[in-house]
């Protein structure tokens, strides 16, 4: 048996954009047109795109792979063509071995059914036996945690709810190739959590993956190689943390200034000593430059900058006037400059920084930019969360239970 | 092609619980369910015999008892055909969601869809039963036919099942012409009146494949005597052809179901 678990080479894959004929009633017509007046029946051809180009690619047995990309870089349909669910344009595909997909987890289920037959459902949906999930029920009942509605029709589950039963039966399908893709936006944080879990045991266990995710932290958390996707073509496959940091640098969208505001921010940098950079160690220090320029003569502005992390919660806010900095009062076609330095006592991830000019006392927004930038702080210290507390252990000690205790 | 049967045997058991699904959430309100699988064969059976009665009418001949079961007889496998055709039209269309988020072999739904009917009919062909039984249509030997016979229908249904959903996947209107041909087609099928009743002129009403099983169906039990067999021939050929056609034209199609639905 080859160790390559899962191959690519020059996957080519093209859709039609717009409108194509989807019924007769149009498509007759069109093609009558063409026998009687030449008429060209694709004129559609300039509406074609190439989502794939040339995606080679291989993931070793027992490998986790990451798959980041901004939307439309052609993750989900490089997915759909290794899950089979349609067929390249060009280019050879290798899976060997049963392949399950995390992509949809209630696809299978009708609303009409009770969670326990949706168990079933979904299960063979997904290319077990029933025997198969008869043997593995109670786990993913229990997995799931909603053992008292199993019985109820699912439709009058909540959202939740539906999530946590299709991952449950998904999770439990042991493939030896597994594909995951956004999966874990469901469910609350505790679920999120069990489903990491899960993802990291089934890798333990020798399973192939391949995980897709917008969640740079989860990603890191799971993948020691990672490939960036742009425009439907391979940028870099390397190690996660350097494609991350490539993926963070590419990306930061210039501030653009808008017409219609009397007052813009026009410029905003996170650097370091060194200059404008985007990754940074946590306990390091960052400044962020920001610049407002006024189109309009406009009093009592402060700035505002906050960062939040990957589920949009905000971590840190503060601002000028917070800082005890008078607010600041523009003529027309005035500029104002503020540096922030910042010690990121953050943890390990990916967070990003909204800046907005405000005024206080009328609560009023004139620009903000959410988000302007995103940065990605490494950590030397293993420590999860939101905030980096530098732990040290300065005592770890066994106590032995005491005789006595012992006959109580 | 010996590839894709063999792994649409190895997903049985997705078909045997899609066929269950569908007919679960149908018969979920039992007696509603039980309702919907008698509700289109006794409207077919009563005008059935509302036009057999204005036959007898003019041609001044009484109403016979085995006129009414032979309409009865036809009746309930027309309706099986129907619907199995029309809930096969939208069986892919109606599973947007499976067809493009997950892969296994999609000729399931279809063939999921017919077996759905199969089932209603066999709830609805019971109940007949226990009629045929009050009109003393007796046992024959020839009701070994009736398997047979069945075995062709749903042979036929499954691969015009397969045309239409992959077609009604592509073109959105197929639906409706389906529908025109779901509603005139009693008319050009002998469910109503006997082929025997146009003489020479029978043969080419019972060029439409269903004729002859629907005929077969009406021989073997109301009559008790054999089919025509190479009437019956016909059909079976029409239907494999229908079957291994579908089937074929279905698995061309199928990597493009995902992105054309």
């Amino acid at each position: 048996m080859s160790d390559i678990a899962l191959r690519m080479e020059h996957i080519y894959k093209k859709f039609r954009k717009g409108e194509i004929y989807n019924s007769l009633r149009d498509l007759l017509p069109a093609m009558t047109g063409k026998m009687f007046r030449g008429q060209e029946l694709n004129a559609n051809d300039k509406r074609e795109f190439w989502a794939l180009q040339d995606i080679s690619f291989e993931v070793k047995r027992g490998e986790a792979l990451g798959l980041i990309g901004r939307n439309g870089a052609g993750k989900s349909t490089a997915l759909k063509i290794l899950s089979r669910i349609m067929k390249p344009t060009k280019g050879r595909m290798i899976v060997n071995g049963r392949l399950s997909a995390l992509i949809e987890v209630t696809a299978g289920f009708h609303p009409d059914l009770t969670g326990m037959e949706n168990i079933f459902l979904h299960g063979t949906i997904l290319g077990m036996t029933k025997r198969e999930i008869q043997s593995k029920l109670d786990q993913i009942i229990a997995f799931s945690g909603i053992e008292e509605f199993i019985d109820t029709p699912v439709k009058r589950y909540s959202s939740g709810m539906y999530a946590r039963l299709g991952f449950s039966v998904a999770a439990h399908v042991d493939p030896e190739v597994l594909v995951v893709d956004e999966v874990l936006s469901v469910g609350d944080y505790v679920f999120q959590q069990r489903c990491m879990e899960r993802i990291r045991a089934v890798i333990k266990a020798g399973t192939t993956v391949l995980f897709v995710s917008h969640n740079l932290k989860s990603v890191t958390e799971i993948c020691k190689r990672t490939m960036l996707l742009d425009h439907g073509k391979v940028v870099t496959i390397d190690e996660t943390d350097a494609v991350i940091r490539k993926y963070l640098n590419a990306g930061n969208p210039a501030a653009t200034p808008d017409e219609k505001k009397p007052v813009y921010i026009s410029s905003v940098k996170v650097r370091d000593r060194a200059g404008e950079q985007s990754t940074f160690e946590s306990g390091h220090t960052a400044w962020v430059d920001i610049e407002v320029t006024a189109r309009e003569a406009t009093d009592k502005l402060a700035v505002v900058i906050w960062f939040a992390d990957e589920t949009q919660y905000i971590i840190f806010h503060t601002s000028t006037e917070r800082l005890g900095f008078a607010p600041v009062s523009l003529q027309s076609g005035g500029t104002y400059r503020c540096t922030f330095e910042l010690s990121l006592n953050i943890a390990h991830g990916t967070f990003h920084l909204f800046t907005e000019i405000y005024r206080y006392d009328i609560q009023k927004s004139y620009d903000r930019y959410e988000p302007v930038t995103t940065i990605f702080v490494g950590s030397t210290t293993a420590v999860g969360g939101a905030v980096n507390c530098f732990p040290r252990l300065i005592e770890s000690e066994t106590v032995a239970p005491s005789p006595h205790s012992c006959e109580v | 092609m010996k590839e894709e049967l063999q792994e649409l045997y190895r997903y049985r058991e997705l078909l045997y619980m899609i066929t269950y699904r569908d007919i679960k959430v149908r018969y979920k309100q039992s007696i509603m369910g039980f309702f919907w699988a008698i509700l289109m064969p006794i409207l077919i059976v009563m005008s059935g015999i509302v036009v057999r009665y204005a036959y007898a009418m003019v041609a001044h001949t009484p109403l016979q008892t085995a006129d009414i079961a032979s309409v009865a007889i036809k009746a309930v496998p027309w309706a099986f055909i129907v619907s199995s055709i029309r809930f096969t039209c939208n069986s892919l269309t109606g599973n947007r969601e499976l067809v493009v988020k997950i892969y296994f072999p999609k000729e399931i739904f279809p063939m999921a869809a017919v077996l759905a009917c199969l089932f209603d009919f066999f709830v609805a062909f019971a109940t007949l039963s226990i009629f045929l039984v009050f009109m003393k249509i007796g046992w024959s030997i020839y009701l070994l036919w009736v398997p047979v016979l069945l075995a062709s229908m749903v042979l036929f249904c499954v691969g015009i099942g397969m045309i239409v959903s992959a077609a009604s996947l592509f073109f959105r209107d197929v639906k409706y012409i389906v529908e025109v041909f779901l509603t005139f087609g009693i008319f050009f099928t002998p469910v109503f009146y006997d082929v025997r009743m146009f003489g020479d002129r029978g043969k080419w009403l019972m060029l439409n494949p269903v004729a002859p099983l629907l005929d077969g169906l009406s021989a073997c039990i109301a009559h008790r005597e054999s089919p025509d067999v190479h009437w019956y021939l016909y059909s079976l050929i029409f239907s494999l052809v229908a079957f291994l056609g579908g089937f074929f034209l279905f698995k061309h199609l199928e990597p493009a179901f995902a992105e054309s639905i």
